[in-house]
């Protein structure tokens, strides 16, 4: 047993901010719930889609990448040296789906007929396979996160719900899952071919997707396992950083040369020197090619987490741009305005903060933490 | 078979009768409006006004006039809002109108984002908000009668029947009157085809008809991805099954 708990109050210093916004956040939602989605809003006619599909939905989803992507690489391609973080990893993404889950019941127009999908059936809709992947998702992220539950809780069973005979099967469904949503979140957008600029409407945007999730998840755990490490003061691994580093950068490169050779092949590069979609479309592939650079070179050579954190965040940028590019773009037309209303911004901030506090206090509770060397 | 209706943009006056006859059958409310510099009122369509008539002024050879574009759900053979709704709220029906079913509604909003023509409108100022647009008056067809904004047309601007004869009426105005109407029904292929047909004398692009729409089915890029899914996760979970039996031979448990 190499995992252990982290010692140190649940409460404290940053923790009581992201407490402060939960609380606030709480105030938001009774409001959002009693008074109606156009009433605390600023979405309308022209942009049914905004802050909360944007952040908590598409970009959280996204994040959250690194939950089956780390579950592979430990389990199906058994490559234990990256055992210390698959808990952390598997926890993001079952706090972030709970949290996605909890966003999209705020932005539906009716938030006590969010059951509706696991019961009216429409096999020939998007939005009801990512409900139902994403539904059977975070059951398997329950159930990956049995092991270290029960582990905290003294359980006889955590021993079983910790062997490989439950985990790899178990990594399988969250890799065939996962693919099958981040690639479905960006297949939302094929029915729009004539309203998505054609430098992210593609018949390859679902791969488009996927690809940029994992790399959107890689950088996610690279940043959330230095910034663990710092806080609860145990040593970070710079071979698991490097070789997280380099997968991330092998996933851009993938990515990028994926993309810009599926829009040359179309011949609509043009389309780059057309406005700002053309602007933000040049933005998006420095946000690939700069990291991707940076951590190539780092992947060999960084002696301190810091040359990794920032070409990292960068990665994030990068992909939360995209699915904002996409989201919006879709929805321009001749009049169309938004932006978000304070009480969207605190809902949204406030769900980013309760991601942040339910990680603080699993990662102190229970042993998700394991120490650099205690798994060779 | 699917009705359909031919709108003949030469024959309309601008009165407005269809807007108002529509308000009165559906029971939507009216809205205060401000003048916003021309006569399509309202400007837009909202969830009270299912059809509104655009006022377009044109300069064809010459002639300064006006259009005046009778606006209201399309009824796309194929919509792309049926396919995009996770709860099957919207549905296509064999005798043409897509319905919308209020039981089943949750409020995605995915239908509006994805309407080629941005046909489908929120109440955003209710607590328990619905989808609203143009019904095609289903009911009063089902009863036999023609729906409100065509019964109450005093210039035959619009004309109901099977589709393939409107079709084929379509094709017969422009033929006999080649000078007079432009060489497009807007609709027969527009989005893989609408129920609602368009002939007019003006370039449609000049009277903002969106433009770009593709011919094809829009729900085909969606199912082509939806009807591969048993293969793609057979295929998944075997590579990945073999992946890790040939990767974990010779790992023995260690409790993690």
């Amino acid at each position: 047993m190499s995992a252990q708990n982290n010692k140190q109050a649940v409460l404290s210093g940053g923790a009581w901010v992201a407490l402060l916004l939960v609380v606030a956040m709480i105030g938001a939602a009774i409001y959002r719930l009693s008074a109606g989605l156009g009433a605390v809003t600023n979405l309308n006619d022209d942009v049914p889609w905004g802050l909360w599909i944007g952040v908590d939905v598409l970009a959280g989803v996204a994040l959250a990448a690194g939950g089956f992507t780390i579950a592979a690489t430990v389990y199906i391609f058994n490559m234990k040296n990256y055992k210390p973080i698959a808990r952390a990893a598997v926890l993001t993404a079952f706090v972030g789906y709970v949290i996605v889950s909890i966003g999209i019941f705020f932005d539906i127009g009716k938030p006590m007929t969010l059951w509706h999908p696991l019961v009216m059936w429409q096999p020939h809709s998007i939005m009801f396979e990512v409900v139902m992947c994403v539904v059977i998702y975070t059951a398997v992220l329950a159930l990956e996160f049995a092991g270290p539950f029960l582990e905290g809780t003294g359980s006889p069973a955590a021993k079983t719900m910790t062997s490989r005979k439950v985990m790899v099967p178990l990594a399988i469904a969250a890799v065939t899952l996962s693919f099958l949503h981040q690639s479905s979140l960006g297949a939302l957008f094929l029915l729009m071919p004539a309203k998505l600029n054609h430098l992210w409407w593609t018949t390859m945007l679902p791969y488009n997707f996927f690809i940029s999730a994992i790399a959107a998840g890689l950088a996610m755990v690279s940043v959330e396992y230095i910034i663990a490490s710092s806080i609860f003061k145990h040593e970070c691994s710079m071979d698991i950083l490097r070789g997280m580093a380099k997968g991330t950068a092998i996933t851009l490169l993938v990515y990028f040369v994926f993309r810009v050779g599926d829009i040359m092949i179309k011949g609509n590069m043009g389309l780059m020197a057309e406005g700002s979609a053309g602007m933000l479309f040049v933005v998006e592939m420095l946000l690939v090619l700069i990291p991707m650079v940076l951590l190539f070179i780092n992947s060999s050579s960084a002696k301190t987490a810091g040359a990794i954190f920032i070409p990292q965040l960068l990665v994030l940028a990068g992909v939360i741009l995209n699915r904002m590019d996409v989201l919006f773009l879709v929805q321009i037309r001749e009049g169309a305005t938004y932006s978000p209303t304070i009480i969207e911004i605190i809902i949204t901030a406030g769900l980013i903060a309760a991601i942040v506090l339910a990680y603080r206090v699993a990662a102190i509770k229970l042993p998700i933490a394991s120490s650099a060397q205690a798994d060779k | 078979m699917a009705k359909s209706v031919l709108v003949d943009l030469t024959r309309c006056i601008g009165c407005r009768g269809c807007q108002v006859a529509c308000k009165e059958w559906n029971e939507r409310d009216a809205r205060k409006t401000t003048f916003k510099g021309d006569f399509t009122n309202p400007a837009k369509l909202n969830s009270d006004t299912y059809t509104n008539i655009k006022f377009v002024e044109t300069a064809e050879k010459n002639n300064v006039g006006w259009s005046f574009i009778k606006n209201q759900c399309m009824h796309c053979r194929e919509p792309a809002c049926a396919a995009a709704c996770p709860v099957g709220a919207l549905t296509k029906t064999a005798q043409g109108p897509v319905s919308y079913d209020y039981d089943r509604c949750i409020g995605c909003r995915y239908c509006m984002v994805a309407c080629p023509f941005d046909i489908p409108k929120y109440e955003w100022e209710s607590t328990s908000p619905w989808v609203q647009k143009c019904t095609f008056c289903s009911e009063r067809m089902n009863d036999g009668m023609l729906p409100a904004c065509i019964k109450t047309c005093p210039t035959e601007t619009m004309y109901l029947d099977d589709y393939d004869k409107i079709v084929a009426e379509a094709k017969m105005r422009i033929a006999k009157e080649p000078n007079k109407y432009v060489q497009h029904i807007y609709g027969l292929n527009e989005a893989g085809g609408t129920n609602w047909l368009y002939i007019s004398d003006i370039p449609f692009d000049k009277l903002g008809f969106k433009k770009g729409i593709p011919n094809e089915s829009l729900p085909n890029y969606t199912w082509s991805v939806l009807s591969s899914i048993p293969e793609k996760v057979v295929g998944i979970v075997a590579f990945l099954g073999a992946v890790a039996y040939f990767r974990g031979r010779g790992s023995k448990e260690e409790g993690n």
